[in-house]
């Protein structure tokens, strides 16, 4: 089987001893593959083993002033929480972001991937790349990979010329322009905040309220989402972060503890 | 006839636990010494540890063939020895822990689909000689933290560390440290407590506990016996 590994060349380092330097580099890292007749079987049973982290509630949408984009920080194996300090928005670089959902290590390796290609067009054009052309880099490779087992679903948020862009891209090979999105176990319940909250002009503050309180209702509901709920913002002068808060807290801030009014109070018993 | 399923599986799990707990100066590793199979125990002398670098120790536990040839692999590719040295040549400095993280993050993710079934654990000094503790998955997503265990006594051991040991998330804004802010002794002291307590309730825990600890001086070895039942 032949794969496309040009995903792979920009990503190889520096490999071995001098002796090996020759162009050996696009061949350096392939992909390995078990010779089994049952490779879909195999793989099912692999990820069963190492039953990759996922789980999780990812939002992104554009409004008047550009990009928001939110998630949490849950990494769930099967029932285990594995962290709760996973750093799903991933700054491919200072401009563009990626949301993190499905396997951890797939969409780890690939946004950085991306990134080091994105660098590369940079250097090799002398311009930025477009949210356009990055989502579509990423897509063409997950494409490439479909079938293999690759879980990845995740949303490309940035600004370029052409000003705010949003992408969700995910490891089937599907790519989608839009103005909302939301990924991950958690996303239907942060749908129902974010769709019912949204309108197009909005200040920065309530797009990021917004989006704080669509991750907290979906880490509220959804056992594999919880953690630090973290809101990012793009605009024309890049990304910044805007928040991060432990979406426990962030409960009692929205539903306070109200002390009960007391209607009777027990009395001591006194003496006998 | 039906059509028969393979029933051999290329991967055994030879158990065992890892833990690595990182400090402001320090960073302590450990696993235990056991290995088995099944209900078999194959030795009670098996170190699960391997240096990296200078500063830089890994400790993995799951399917010790596979941690083996990963080790192999990170040599072999001349890596440890002479990737450091190249490393070195070309930058005028030591390979620190947190390259030597995205290294084996990205050697664990060239096997994606064959993947080694090993759970490691990164401990070592950053540039700085802040402590620094990196976990991953078998598939290299990995992240840094101030604490970590993995293995088969990783669920007996992961709460009581975050009970003694939890921090503010790195996530938050503003943004507050992640290093454990006990002393050397401290830490080492905790964890032989916790494997002392893993090796009651987890039956592929104990014999002895290998304890690695590196600071500015250097790596330091200790060695404490645990339950052989």
């Amino acid at each position: 089987m032949k794969f496309d590994t040009s995903g792979l060349e920009s990503a190889a380092p520096v490999w071995g001893a001098p002796s090996e330097l020759v162009d050996g580099f696009s061949a350096a890292p392939s992909f390995e593959v078990p010779n089994t007749t049952d490779f879909d079987g195999f793989q099912k049973e692999a990820i069963q083993m190492v039953k990759p982290a996922k789980g999780t509630t990812t939002l992104a949408f554009i409004f008047k002033e550009g990009v928001i984009v939110a998630a949490d920080s849950r990494a769930s194996m099967g029932g285990y929480i594995s962290s709760q300090s996973v750093k799903k928005i991933i700054e491919i670089n200072p401009y563009m972001l990626g949301t993190m959902a499905g396997g951890a290590a797939d969409c780890q390796f690939w946004h950085r991937n991306l990134g080091i290609k994105c660098r590369l067009h940079e250097l090799a054009n002398k311009r930025r790349i477009s949210v356009t052309g990055a989502s579509k880099l990423l897509a063409n490779i997950l494409y490439s990979y479909r079938g293999m087992g690759l879980s990845v679903g995740t949303m490309i948020a940035g600004w370029d010329e052409t000003g705010p862009g949003l992408y969700y891209v995910d490891s089937e090979g599907g790519r989608l322009k839009g103005m909302r999105f939301s990924v991950g176990s958690g996303s239907p319940y942060a749908y129902g905040v974010l769709d019912n909250g949204y309108r197009y002009d909005m200040s920065v503050e309530e797009a990021a309220e917004l989006a704080r309180r669509a991750i907290y209702h979906a880490t509220f509901r959804d056992g594999a989402s919880g953690g630090v709920a973290s809101v990012y913002f793009v605009g024309p002068s890049g990304w910044k972060k805007l928040s991060g808060d432990d979406v426990g807290e962030l409960h009692y801030q929205y539903y306070p503890v109200m002390p009960s009014t007391v209607e009777q109070e027990m009395v001591e018993a006194a003496g006998a | 006839m039906p059509k028969q399923q393979a029933n051999w599986s290329p991967y055994d799990n030879n158990g065992g636990s890892c833990v690595a707990v990182s400090g402001a100066d320090y960073c302590v590793i450990a696993a235990d010494t056991r290995m088995s199979t099944g209900y078999n125990i194959l030795t009670r002398d098996y170190s699960k540890i391997c240096k990296l670098a200078d500063k830089c120790v890994m400790a993995s536990s799951g399917f010790q063939a596979d941690v083996k040839a990963l080790q192999k692999h990170l040599a072999a590719r001349h890596l440890v020895p002479l990737k450091i040295q190249i490393y070195q040549h070309q930058h005028n400095k030591q390979m620190s822990c947190p390259a030597m993280a995205q290294l084996l993050s990205n050697t664990l993710y060239y096997k994606r689909f064959f993947p080694y079934y090993s759970f490691n654990v990164l401990g070592g000094l950053d540039n700085e000689g802040k402590g620094c503790v990196f976990t991953y998955d078998a598939v290299g997503s990995y992240e840094k933290v101030g604490y970590s265990s993995q293995g088969s006594g990783s669920t007996l051991i992961m709460p009581f560390l975050d009970n003694q040991l939890k921090s503010p998330s790195p996530l938050l804004l503003p943004v507050q440290d992640a290093v454990t802010p006990l002393a050397e002794a401290e830490a080492v002291d905790l964890v032989k407590t916790v494997f002392a307590s893993a090796s009651e309730r987890d039956i592929y825990t104990g014999d002895k506990l290998e304890i690695v600890v590196i600071n500015a001086d250097g790596i330091r070895r200790e060695h404490m016996d645990l339950r052989k039942d």
